[in-house]
């Protein structure tokens, strides 16, 4: 036995007094050691990400700030109703954020006390039950609320500003701030807590199925109830009375939200309320501690079951067999990999956690499409021609989104099975066109049904519809083609969480590019939908010329961000040692 | 001292671990063998409290494990078999945390923290970020860190996998100095060579029964002095050398 062995078995036994087990502070000391070492972590070019990010953000707030200041600034004017616009508009955007939160805090719970892998580890010490909830809800507040605090903060800005809401206004702002994350964070881990131990074992996937079906019907309903299109609209009332009298009632008065916004708004009308802030904090204490009280019953029985296989034996479905049939003429390898590809995707959970969000997101969108105020005074056939032309824009958004969540993230998710395809006789062309079909063939259906569903609700033209569908057809390859592209050159190959990928500095970077190739494309054909517009308007016949100079360019373009970005990912990924 | 009282983990209809009593004394290391999928790693799993059990009890050092868990878990050092380790901590960092998590802090940790490091060469390593860490030394100092507050129990699940030959003979000592001054270990392993050598007593697993328990001598007295290999074999119904032909000639 060497010398030092003995040095290191010495000692007296310890004696563990319970009371100075792990305290919250120290559970959560890995994520705070682990945050303030990141921007340590050996990755290339970190100023120079620093300064973007915070270049994007920082534009990003002042366009929020300044938008929002001038509407504001706008309100205060009218008299009688400005300052209950300002306040509906508050309500709204904060119930709109409460919504979100929840959604987020529930995906959110599921990863961070279920799934994180630190969990063996901290269940496996004496962490007292309460410690550890404290330490996952503030870990699943944080990791869920960043983005809305983000979003939050040049709007209350905004507010406190135009309406000078003096030297106290920011500690009001946070003290309506704070409950109004940790009641979505408390609510949104019960739910999951009730949700894990309901189902059967590991059955995440239906879990956040039933999740995604709420979540959208939640939306939906929120917006009927609001019916926001109603405010945009004011001739639709029958009397100045009768619209005021809408925007005196309260948007929900059971909602945090709307204690949110009447707190804040009451601080801003130097009429300051205290009941909000009551009513906030005590739902927020009463949301945590029943959430103790569940997590102290059901956490251990719920995690055990968490680990438990729900499926042990997996057979290939007819679906499954369909495709296997349909693609073998392309060849075994091909047949293989895009098989893996379809087999890794609806098998792993972490994927699907993120279908939930997408899934609102297009319910949001549709749905904003068909109550848009399209008829009535003001709109004009102009007007009706070009919001579908717009629509093409948001929906490019939309599957830019879907781009970055599910294909860019492909290469990284590779990092670990490299090894073996890598030392097989498969070529790098062949793994990243199977890639790049599997990925956007769906996206491409999702494209066509949504720019279909959306242009029957907008009653668009014949010439309209087909220019979107030419349009998103070729804007779906080309985004998808940025993404493996961009997923090729910045690959997180040692990532713990799928989920993470879209946000990193490569994601950030294939946004930015599907943006400017949104603009290029609706930029180039924005002059011939312009010119058939009007000439129809006119009866007159359109420029060929223009037709063909407008649409070809795009289609370049597409095309060239479609086959580039794959050529150079084949380079990279040729060039790869791991 | 680790007492397993019909145990049983159930998934569904299919029994994981069916029923196991099992006594581990202080100052034993206790090998546990069986084939893949037999339920090693979910009884560990369960005497770490990770699982719960569908029946049974656990005892570890007098104390029920579902009655107190962290009294129990305070007397538990546990090494899993695919264990995760905070990338972004450095060594030290992650030492640190985890005697904080069993309320130790201080000198005496940072003392033994080192000692524990420097055992296992990590010494130079003690400051970097784990993710810098090769698989071998991530192995070594999730080791390091089931030692650090002086437990009475380790469960070790697969504990050579990834050590070259050097940490595994210092595992190997550190093991057994350990249960010299009284302690228990349970160390599950698919390495004969290691619990013929090592283990004071072992039992084959499979299916969640325990087919055989004892020491090595008891267990080759019963099988007319066969080695380990050919008593495991016989024990799980291995009949790998005839299938392995097979499986050439198909």
């Amino acid at each position: 036995m060497p010398n030092d062995l003995a040095i290191s078995l010495s000692g007296p036994q310890p004696v563990v007094n319970l009371l100075s087990t792990a305290s919250l502070r120290h559970l959560l000391s890995p994520k705070l050691l682990s945050a303030r070492a990141r921007p340590l972590g050996k990755t290339e070019n970190r100023v120079g990400r620093l300064v973007l990010f915070t270049a994007i953000g920082g534009i990003f707030w002042l366009m929020v700030f300044g938008l929002l200041y001038r509407l504001l600034r706008y309100f205060r004017g009218i008299p009688e109703i400005g300052a209950l616009l300002a306040g509906k508009l508050l309500a709204l955007t904060l119930l709109s954020l409460l919504g979100i939160l929840i959604l987020s805090n529930i995906v959110t719970a599921l990863s961070s006390f279920f799934l994180a892998k630190d969990l063996d580890l901290l269940v496996a010490a004496p962490v007292d039950w309460l410690r550890l909830y404290g330490a996952k809800l503030l870990e699943t507040t944080i990791h869920s609320s960043w983005m809305v605090v983000l979003i939050a903060t040049p709007v209350l800005t905004a507010y406190g500003i135009s309406y000078e809401g003096g030297f106290f206004y920011p500690l009001v702002a946070i003290a309506a701030m704070i409950p109004l994350l940790l009641i979505p964070s408390a609510i949104g881990s019960a739910l999951t807590l009730l949700l894990v131990n309901i189902f059967p074992a590991r059955r995440t996937r239906d879990i956040l199925s039933v999740i995604a079906v709420l979540a959208a019907a939640g939306v939906v309903l929120l917006f009927r109830l609001v019916r926001p299109e109603r405010l945009a609209r004011p001739e639709g009332f029958r009397s100045l009375i009768e619209f005021i009298s809408l925007l005196r009632t309260p948007t929900s008065s059971w909602t945090p939200s709307e204690w949110a916004a009447q707190g804040i708004m009451s601080w801003l009308r130097s009429d300051a309320e205290i009941l909000p802030f009551y009513l906030l904090w005590s739902t927020a204490a009463v949301a945590i501690v029943i959430g103790a009280v569940l997590h102290r019953w059901l956490y251990m029985r719920g995690f055990s079951k968490s680990q438990e296989s729900g499926e042990r034996w997996v057979r290939q479905g007819p679906f499954g067999r369909l495709v296997a049939r349909a693609l073998t003429p392309w060849g075994v390898m091909r047949r293989e990999l895009v098989l893996k590809e379809m087999r890794l995707f609806f098998r792993d959970t972490t994927q699907w956690s993120q279908l939930i969000l997408l899934a609102v997101l297009v319910v949001v969108y549709v749905f904003n499409i068909k109550f848009l105020p399209l008829r009535g005074e003001g709109i004009t056939f102009f007007l009706q021609n070009v919001i579908p032309f717009v629509n093409l824009i948001l929906a490019g958004f939309v599957l830019a989104s879907i781009a970055a969540r599910f294909i860019f993230p492909g290469i990284s998710l590779e990092g670990r099975t490299l090894w073996l395809l890598r030392s097989s006789p498969l070529e790098m062309r062949q793994l990243l066109w199977s890639k790049f079909w599997v990925g956007t063939l769906p996206l491409l259906v999702l494209a066509l049904i949504l720019i279909f569903a959306t242009g029957i609700l907008l009653e668009v033209s014949n010439f309209m519809m087909a220019v979107s569908v030419f349009t998103i057809t070729l804007m779906t390859f080309a985004i998808a083609g940025l993404a493996l592209g961009f997923g090729a050159l910045f690959p997180k190959f040692n990532t713990e969480n799928a989920a993470q990928i879209p946000t990193s500095f490569g994601g950030l970077i294939l946004m930015m590019a599907s943006i400017a190739l949104i603009a290029i494309v609706i930029v180039l054909e924005a002059r011939p939908v312009y010119q058939y517009v009007g000439t129809q308007y006119l009866k007159e016949t359109p420029s060929v010329m223009g037709l063909w100079i407008g649409f070809g360019g795009a289609a370049l373009v597409c095309l060239a961000a479609t086959f580039i970005p794959i050529r150079i990912a084949i380079r990279r990924m040729k060039e790869l040692e791991r | 001292m680790i007492e397993l009282k019909g145990l049983t983990k159930k998934y569904g209809s299919f029994t994981a671990v069916d029923s196991i009593d099992l006594s581990v004394p202080d100052g034993e290391l206790f090998g546990f063998l069986g084939p893949n999928g037999a339920g090693k790693t979910t009884t560990l799993r369960m005497i770490a409290g990770i699982l719960q059990p569908t029946a049974g009890s656990i005892h570890l050092a007098g104390i029920d494990l579902s009655a107190d868990p962290i009294a129990a878990k305070s007397k538990l050092g546990f090494i899993p078999d695919r264990p995760f380790i905070y990338e972004k901590l450095t060594g030290a960092e992650f030492l640190r945390f985890v005697a904080g998590l069993y309320g130790q802090d201080g000198d005496k940790v940072e003392h033994r923290g080192r000692e524990l490091m420097a055992l296992f060469d990590l010494e130079e390593w003690a400051d970097e970020l784990v993710e810098s860490y090769s698989h071998g030394m991530r192995q070594k100092l999730i080791i390091s860190s089931a030692f650090i507050h002086r437990p009475d129990v380790i469960v070790v699940d697969e504990p050579m996998v990834g050590l070259d030959p050097k940490a595994a003979r210092i595992l190997k000592d550190l093991f057994r100095a350990y249960v010299r001054r009284g302690h228990t270990i349970m160390m599950s392993t698919h390495t004969l060579e290691v619990a013929e050598t090592l283990c004071d007593r072992i039992a084959i697993i499979q299916h969640g029964k325990i087919r055989a328990v004892g020491k090595l001598s008891e267990l080759r007295s019963e099988s007319a002095g066969a080695g380990l290999e050919e008593i495991f074999l016989k024990l799980t119904g291995e009949t790998a050398a005839r299938d392995a032909m097979e499986v050439l000639d198909a």
